[in-house]
This record gives C-alpha cells, structure tokens and sequence, in this order.
C-alpha cells in the first residue's frame, strides 16, 4: 500500500437555488469525480444543498495573513463605501 | 414457519439490507481514508434504514435481528461474506447494489406491498451502485496491484452470485429479465474497468447459494455473534 496522500479539495455547496455558493470545508479525495461524492456524503446528507463545486485547494490563491493591513485596512477609515446609513426593511434577506 | 409471502419476501429482502448493513459498519475505524470510512458509513446506513421497514413488516425489528439463530436468516450468502481487503468490499458492493437496484426499480413499478419503501430506496441504491462503479473503475484501471487485487475480488465472489436471481416466493419478478440486466451492467462495467468477466458458472455444481433457504457460510456465524451480542446479555437494554 503506498502512503501518498490525496489532494486537498475545496468544497462549496448551494443551499437553496438563488442563494450562492458558500464554503462548506474541505475533505481529501483521488480526483474530482470522487470528490464530487465525498463532499455529498459528508457535506449534503441532511439535505442541505442543491449544487456542489469542489475546488483543487492548490488553485486557490490566497491572500496572506501577513499583508492583512495593507490589503484590508485602508478600507476600513472610508466610512462612505459601507452601506450603513440606511435601515434594511424588513423581509429583505441574504443581503 | 408458517410463513406467507408476504413474511418471506420481506424476510429475504430485509435480511439482505441488515446483514450488507452491519458488514460495512465494520469498516468504521479501519477504512483506508476518513472520507471512504464515511461513504461506507453512510451506505450502511441507508441499508439499515431499508432493514427496519422490512423486518418491521414481519415482526419486532430488534427480535428479528437480534434474537433469531442463523438457519432463520434469510439473507443471500454474498452479503454476509466478509469485508476482505477494500476491492472484496467493492466488488461486493458491485454485485450486490446492480441487483438490489434493478429489484427495486421492478418493485417501485409494480405497486404492490413493497412499492413505498422501493420508491424511495432506489436513489438510495443508485448512488451505492454509482460509488462501488467508481471504485471498480479505479481500482480495475488503476496500479498492477490494484487491478490485481480487483480481479481477484471479482472472482472469488463470482460463485455467490447465481443465487441473487433464485425466484423468492412473494415477489412477482421476472427474474431472467433481471439477471440478463445485471449481466449487462455488471459487464459493461467490468470491461470498462479493463477487468475480465469472471469465467467461472452461476449456478450449478462449484457455486455457493443456499443464504435464502437459511444455511450460510462460516463466518456469518461469527458475524452474528457480534452482532447480536450486546442485546443478548442485556435483554432490552437502551440508551
């Protein structure tokens, strides 16, 4: 038996159609058909979604923790990008 | 027993579901990878599902699982063979899913006594038929090891599958028409997966197949054992 790991897989899961894909986890699977199938076995048995995307982890590029300042702080002082200075009405959801 | 059809039909059926059941919940804590742990899991647990409708029809589930001895099971001797490395687990998946599906495809159609539960377990079927297709694709088509490993799987559990088309009583079914399907799905995919088609017969002198008639093979009874230990020595315990 050979001792090599398989890759890494993203999975992202659509619960309800309208609603977009979010981020459920990741699991371990030899290729993307049977990634596909893992994700439904640990991620969809209770009926929680409609459509699933696997990712190979090693295609996401991500930014670093390191350059979190630089990268997100500067938007943090522009209080006129953020939508707060009006209320929601009720009944609007997922926003 | 004073059996009718009806008692029989779900006897064979149900026993199928429990015994298939319990054999892939052995995997737990012992399958090659977390995931697989969980796909097989999980199938079991689909099987287990379909078991306690079953035996529900006949009887108290937990008496008939867990009290009788193992001439009154009537499962097919295939189910009850052990796990073996992962390629036995997958061929007798292979074997055993095609059949359960095409049974309860005719089942589902037929609107008789068993038309429910085979309406709803036949997607659960379908994808335990999907996963051990997968598998035998990849474990046929794969290493030398693998492929090796695959056929020999194949063959050894070849003989103990005539019995899945003996008629059971209780079930109107055109047994010949399932096993000329099961052939086919059977070998379309082993040819797929670069395995040959076992060579050796179904039926007849050298194969196995009396699980339906209650006798079985050795190590069902250990299985059993197992299984039926706990409720045994703590009669009605629950938590």
């Amino acid at each position: 038996m050979t001792t090599q790991e398989w890759p890494l897989w993203e999975v992202f899961v659509r619960s309800r159609r309208g609603l977009s894909h979010t981020h459920a986890g990741s699991l371990h699977a030899p290729d993307a058909e049977l990634a596909l199938r893992n994700a439904r076995d640990l991620y969809t048995r209770r009926g929680e979604g409609v459509s699933i995307w696997v990712v190979p982890s090693a295609a996401i590029t991500a930014s670093s923790p390191d350059e979190k300042d630089p990268f997100f702080e500067p938007a943090a002082d522009k209080p006129y990008r953020h939508p707060t200075f009006y209320d929601i009405p009720e009944g609007v959801k997922h926003l | 027993m004073t059996a009718t059809l009806h008692t029989t039909a779900a006897l064979a059926l149900g026993d199928d579901a429990l015994v298939l059941s319990h054999r892939l919940g052995e995997w737990a804590g012992h399958a090659p990878v977390l995931e697989e742990e969980v796909a097989l899991a999980n199938i079991a647990l689909d099987l287990l599902g379909q078991a306690r409708v079953l035996l529900s029809m006949v009887g108290d589930e937990d008496e008939l699982a867990y009290l009788r001895e193992e001439r009154a099971f009537r499962n097919l001797q295939l189910v009850e063979q052990p796990n073996g490395d992962f390629a036995h687990t997958i061929a007798r998946q292979l074997y055993f899913s095609t059949y359960q599906r095409l049974l309860y495809t005719h089942l589902a159609a037929a609107d008789g006594e068993f038309a429910g539960l085979a309406a709803k377990a036949v997607k659960e079927v379908a994808y335990h038929q999907d996963h051990a297709e997968q598998w035998t694709l990849r474990l046929g088509d794969g290493t030398d090891v693998s492929h090796e490993r695959m056929q020999r799987a194949c063959r050894t559990l070849w003989r103990f599958t005539g019995e899945m088309f003996q008629p059971v009583e209780g079930l109107d079914i055109d047994w010949t028409g399932i096993k000329t399907a099961w052939l086919e799905s059977v070998g379309d995919i082993l040819r797929r997966a670069t395995l040959d088609i076992p060579e050796g017969p179904q039926a007849g002198a050298w194969t196995a197949g009396a699980g339906r008639q209650g006798l079985h093979t050795e190590s069902f009874g250990r299985m059993l054992a197992e299984m039926q230990h706990l409720h045994r020595s703590h009669p009605g315990a629950s938590w």
